[in-house]
């Protein structure tokens, strides 16, 4: 009944918008529902951008930016003679390959090993289970990694059990271990998580593929490797480009909780460096250019990749 | 990994026969690789404070004690900080679906002559980001919200990425509700309440479990905004305080190991843990309803843009 019913209404529903006038007083109830929201961004998404001139003055939070005097580029110019900026642009992009690579390859894995699961209540239990740790604050997993991590903590306990070390490793104090237990953290946390996209292409797949490829005499890994990876080949190359759009934000809150003293010169990325400059130290004008210089690369990142991608295959993003 | 698959027929069938098993150890594996700290975490909370110390627990306390949850349920700061977390969070998720979800209907409909215009206004927040200090001057001096509570509120009510999962989804709904309503005299404000934004439960659900996951666990803006104002703590600001003074105590124990022994009856590693569990329960209790939601959500966010 109701779908006969709807299908009336589309009928006279077509002949009554098309006399809808295009004029935004008529549309006067659509303005009023987007206008808000229109100028809540323009003043929390635009507005602080205003602030970006803060990065060619020697701002003091006295004089505002209308008061304070303009400098030209010597912000920029002290930045980059400072051997601790030039630290965390390696560690921001370094922690951030790391997190690419490690991300990509597991979650395509669990993937794959979960689209050949068959009981789907089993299934649905381990989906449920890997994508808590997603849904855990920084503060709770950074917590956990103290104690999985620790001195005396389960790992160096499995270690010098199986006779594999001696002494324990002091995991959170090593700086040259900070962006693997990084990467590792994050893969823990977010593998499961980031299944979900490419589970979703994968039951786009059409299955009849599959059954061909059964008659022709194709094995479980001859179907994986000739059907499901160039199913998802596209979902991939989408979410690459999205990354190395995003290959400037490491994250943050991780490197933030989980670093030391000890591992401050393999921990500080670029968001560090901004907040201990800008907050801590209120120099407000470089840490506004450091992070004007990381949002003007990320654009850049996100560009050439999308033109690359572009060429390569046609399945473009912005 | 292929030559097994070419390399005929009696090597198909043990390949199928033991994929599936091999496959079910990997993927128990990976659960109990997931779950361990988390119940690593739930044992230490529920362990005598001293003896934790000596570390090496795994899944269930090696001294069974109360004392950590009792300390935490008699410290008036922790259920302020409950309470605040738990307040900004319902409020915020409120306004946000209000916010997003009507700003999702504007934008889906085809007529609107500023579609365009605004969607591309939206959009472009999610590449382009002021940054850190810009938008800490003009939330902390230009609108001096530092240490208010509406520091959690104002800054938070709108999502970009929510709005175009939300409009991705009204865009889906069958045409004719809207038009029919029209038919019917009723506006657009009228037409959203009362047919469309009904229908988007499921989106709504999703959208509304992001937002909540978030607000409960962001401790960056409490640090930020509010590190000077005791009644505004939540409580992920108080984990993060107790992980500095555990965490300060660790890198003490690196050169005197036995620095840590002098320590009080409950250490803050138990007490640690004891509130990560009240502050992970919240999400554990609304997660298993909205999961069915949320991966459907997902999926369609990724579809376009």
């Amino acid at each position: 009944m109701r779908s006969i019913s709807k299908k009336n209404e589309l009928s006279t529903g077509r002949s009554g918008s098309a006399g809808f006038g295009k004029k935004l007083t008529k549309q006067w109830q659509l303005l009023l529902m987007s206008v808000p929201m229109l100028l809540y961004v323009l003043l929390f998404n635009y507005g602080p951008m205003w602030g970006w001139i803060t990065a060619f003055q020697d701002y003091k939070p006295k004089k505002g930016i209308t008061g304070s005097e303009f400098v030209g580029l010597k912000n920029f110019k002290w930045l980059f003679s400072r051997p601790d900026f030039l630290q965390s642009i390696r560690n921001t992009l370094g922690m951030s390959v790391i997190n690419l690579v490690l991300g990509t390859i597991t979650s395509i894995l669990l993937a794959i090993l979960l689209n050949e699961v068959r009981h789907t209540g089993f299934k649905r239990v381990v989906q449920t289970v890997t994508y808590l740790p997603h849904f855990l604050s920084m503060v709770i997993v950074v917590g956990m990694a103290q104690n999985i991590f620790a001195s005396n903590g389960p790992i160096n306990q499995f270690l010098t059990g199986v006779g594999l070390i001696k002494t324990p490793i002091f995991f959170l104090g090593e700086g040259k271990l900070f962006w693997w237990l990084v990467g590792i953290i994050n893969v823990w946390k977010e593998v499961g998580w980031n299944t979900i996209i490419y589970i979703a292409a994968m039951t786009a797949i059409d299955p009849s593929l599959y059954e061909a490829a059964s008659i022709d005499g194709a094995g479980r890994f001859a179907k994986i490797r000739y059907i499901t990876l160039p199913g998802i080949k596209s979902t991939f190359v989408i979410l690459l480009i999205m990354n190395i759009g995003h290959l400037m934000e490491a994250g943050f809150e991780l490197q933030y909780l989980l670093s030391s003293s000890l591992t401050i010169d393999w921990a500080q990325t670029i968001d560090i460096f901004v907040l201990k400059y800008g907050i801590s130290k209120q120099q407000y004008g470089v840490a506004t250019a450091a992070g004007m210089f990381k949002s003007i690369v990320a654009i850049i990142l996100l560009f050439t990749a999308n033109t690359i991608a572009k060429k390569l295959d046609e399945s473009t993003l912005v | 990994m292929e030559k097994t698959a070419v390399a005929g027929k009696s090597n198909k069938i043990k390949t199928d026969r033991v994929f599936p098993v091999v496959n079910t150890i990997i993927l128990v594996a990976l659960m109990f690789f997931t779950l361990y700290p988390v119940l690593n975490t739930v044992a230490y909370s529920f362990n005598e404070g001293t003896d934790a110390l000596r570390g090496n627990i795994g899944l269930l306390p090696r001294k069974f004690s109360l004392d950590s949850y009792k300390s935490i349920l008699s410290d008036a700061a922790v259920y302020r900080a409950a309470w605040i977390s738990a307040s900004k969070t319902v409020l915020i998720t409120l306004l946000n679906l209000f916010w997003t979800s009507m700003l999702a209907y504007a934008l889906s409909r085809k007529e609107f002559v500023l579609r365009k215009l605004i969607t591309v206004i939206m959009v472009l927040t999610m590449y382009v980001n002021a940054g850190l200090i810009p938008n800490y001057l003009l939330i902390s001096k230009t609108l001096n919200l530092s240490n208010k509570y509406l520091v959690y509120i104002i800054p938070c009510m709108f999502s970009c990425f929510n709005m175009i999962v939300i409009r991705t989804y009204i865009a889906n709904l069958p045409e004719a509700l809207v038009e029919s309503a029209r038919i019917d005299g009723a506006g657009d404000i009228r037409i959203f309440w009362q047919i469309i934004f009904p229908l988007c439960k499921p989106v709504l659900a999703t959208v509304a479990l992001f937002v909540a996951v978030g607000s409960w666990n962001s401790w960056f803006d409490t640090y930020l905004y509010a590190g000077g104002k005791k009644n505004l703590y939540t409580l992920q600001y108080l984990l993060k305080m107790k992980l500095a003074t555990t965490q300060a105590s660790a890198n003490a124990a690196k050169s005197t190991a036995e620095a840590m022994t002098t320590l009080g009856q409950t250490t803050p590693i138990t007490i640690r843990c004891a509130i990560t569990v009240i502050a992970t329960v919240p999400i554990l209790v609304v997660y298993p309803f909205l999961q069915q939601y949320f991966v459907k959500g997902i999926a369609l966010g990724s579809v376009k843009e």
